[in-house]
């Protein structure tokens, strides 16, 4: 465990100070784009039920590409997340902890 | 198809089940000699992959109940079907960008570990205990009641003989083995749905050239366009938007997912292994609807009706028509080994909740040593495992469809909120969490009693006294608004004291056990 020093001497360390703030923001913009995605949907089953019965080509209707599309995008935005978090913030706190010696 | 091998003892289905239990056990008895630590019993010894950890956890989420009723809600309503699939799956990424990390960072076996890191913890440890054991209840007797309805549906066994059977194998698998072969039970039993779905997948698209757009202009000229087109699901807009509330957050506060980040070595893992189980539960979705349209247009919805009300027999009875015996047995193990595996982790996340966090947290206030804790654990599975068994037998015939939505609800009003401020605001104090905790697991209990499902449903009154069907916008905002407002009632400076050494455990890892 960290002694209180080290604990104060981190919180003041721009560059963790960077880093909180790096992935509040990544965190909390793919949230809410996720749930602009979800609500997006329930918006047009709700309202614009006619607009997803449109048939595109054949049979197929624009609601189809639309919940296919839905599920392919949560999976990918978690995908953004990972990749970001693999490369970026990964270096971050490796490089943090090499400083403070965590 | 006049004739269905559905609901009588099947060879081939009793080959591959007792395959399935008998190298189940196997894993278990290897298990058994690896599990004697708390960190062994609940978090296999933190010695899963990613990879392991991303299937284990899509084990625990596909419920024979996503399988079947997914499929049978595609093949006799259309276009509907496909709505739930993606209600379904949008509660992971939301647990991936706001919990997974700090979760596995900040806490040891459960979740309330990381509601404890700087709040009381009597206090905090019953209440989330509270949570997590209702969640786990009401998700353990819809399981139960499920598997005793579907094994009778799909072997012709006694409804209270599966109950037995699946309350028994479960017991054997977490009292011997832990996590590690509850874990081990969730891969094998993930792997062989995915597997079984795909192949049915193939098998169907070969009857359409391999084509989508094939399949969907059969259905088409079969049922008319109205089967591609949403139908009567959403009607009240605000009952939509709130069961997508539940189903968005509710995922974030399930015990027996939230458990499995633990099994991991680090938050890396943990990490990589929501986005692995994100992609296999979403493309198990996408194969289900596939199964559904499929077996609308290729084994006739009313057929699928005539033999259960609900359409769950859909994707059985395509396996039939396609694969003939053998295909129908194997995924009738299949289906089997799909609901022993998720009561297994119900079980698991349960008894953790009894033993580490009431009875060492609360009632031995953290004084018990390992071997008191493991045996505790190893009680408490036992008596879970018999309750569930009670349960099941006890709401028989009843329809408990609900509790599934129920328990989402509790998860996202009661669980959630409390663990996301904990992690996220400095200000959350002891009190506002425990009355968030209470708040919104009763209001989701409460409104759901006096909805129409039950109020209506199954207590015959003639008008609901609440008329959404879905408490969540309700209860979780509430939940959010008390823990906002006590905590500035009752400020918690010794929590406030500690936000700095959790923020640094949370984001960097250190300290992380």
């Amino acid at each position: 465990m960290q002694t209180d020093r080290n604990v104060t001497k981190m919180l003041e360390d721009p560059e963790f100070r960077k880093l909180t703030r790096q992935k509040n923001r990544v965190s909390l913009i793919l949230t809410i784009v996720e749930m602009i995605v979800f609500f997006g949907f329930i918006t047009l089953l709700a309202f614009y039920k006619p607009f997803l019965g449109t048939k595109i080509s054949g049979a197929i209707t624009v609601g189809i590409p639309i919940a296919v599309g839905a599920i392919i995008l949560s999976w990918v935005l978690t995908g953004v997340y990972v990749f970001w978090a693999n490369t970026k913030y990964d270096a971050m706190v490796r490089s943090v902890r090499d400083r403070i010696g965590g | 198809m006049e004739q269905t091998a559905i609901g009588q003892a099947n060879i081939t289905s009793i080959l591959f089940f007792l395959g399935f239990v008998v190298s189940t056990l196997g894993i278990t008895y290897w298990a058994a000699k690896r599990t004697r630590s708390t960190s062994e019993f609940y978090a296999a010894g933190r010695s899963i992959t990613g990879f392991q950890n991303g299937l284990a956890l899509s084990g625990d989420y596909m419920s024979a109940a996503s399988f079947l009723g997914i499929a049978g809600l595609v093949s006799t309503r259309g276009y509907d079907g496909l709505i739930y699939s993606v209600g379904w799956l949008v509660g992971w990424p939301i647990l991936t960008f706001l919990i997974a990390e700090p979760l596995r960072n900040l806490g040891k076996y459960t979740f309330a570990d990381v509601l404890a890191y700087r709040l009381s913890h009597r206090p905090i440890r019953t209440a989330a205990a509270t949570g997590s054991l209702v969640t786990v209840l009401f998700y353990l007797i819809a399981q139960m009641v499920g598997a005793g309805t579907l094994i009778k549906l799909m072997f012709g066994l006694s409804y209270e003989l599966a109950i037995v059977l699946v309350g028994g194998l479960m017991i054997a698998y977490v009292l011997f083995g832990g996590m590690l072969a509850t874990t081990w039970v969730q891969i094998i039993k993930a792997v062989l749905l995915l597997g079984g779905a795909t192949i049915l997948v193939v098998l169907t698209l070969a009857k359409f050239g391999f084509s989508y757009p094939e399949l969907f202009q059969a259905v088409a000229t079969q049922y008319g366009d109205r089967y591609l087109q949403p139908g009567g699901l959403i009607t009240n807009p605000l009952d939509a938007f709130s069961l997508g509330i539940a189903l968005m957050f509710g995922c974030a506060g399930l015990p027996h997912i939230l458990m499995r980040f633990y099994t991991v070595p680090d938050a890396k893992e943990a990490r990589k292994s929501v986005f692995y189980a994100t992609g296999f539960i979403g493309y198990f979705y996408i194969l289900t609807v596939t199964i559904g349209f499929g077996a609308a247009v290729l084994v006739g919805s009313d057929i699928i009706m005539s033999i259960d009300k609900g359409g769950n027999m859909a994707a059985p009875l395509l396996a039939e028509a396609l694969g003939g015996n053998l295909f129908l047995g194997f995924l009738a193990a299949v289906a089997f080994a799909t609901i022993l595996a998720v009561v297994a982790g119900l079980t698991l996340a349960g008894a953790s909740a009894l033993s580490h966090d009431l009875y060492v947290g609360v009632i031995r206030k953290g004084m018990a040593n390992e071997k008191e804790e493991v045996r505790v654990a190893r009680m408490a599975t036992v008596g879970l495992g018999v309750a569930a068994i009670l349960l099941g037998m006890l709401f028989k015939g009843q329809n408990v469809a609900f509790m599934v939505g129920l328990a989402f609800a509790v998860a996202a009003s009661a669980n959630f909120p409390a663990l996301a401020m904990s992690i996220y605001w400095k200000g959350l104090s002891t009190k506002g969490a425990v009355a968030s905790i209470y708040t919104g697991l009763f209001l989701a209990v409460g409104l759901i009693v006096i909805s129409p499902t039950i109020w209506v449903d199954i207590l015959k009154n003639p008008v609901a006294l609440f008329p959404m069907k879905n408490p969540g916008i309700f209860s979780m905002g509430a939940a959010i608004i008390v823990a906002i407002v006590v905590s500035f009632l009752t400020k918690d400076p010794g929590a406030e004291e500690k936000f700095a050494e959790e923020k640094l455990r949370s984001y960097v890892g250190i300290g992380a056990e």
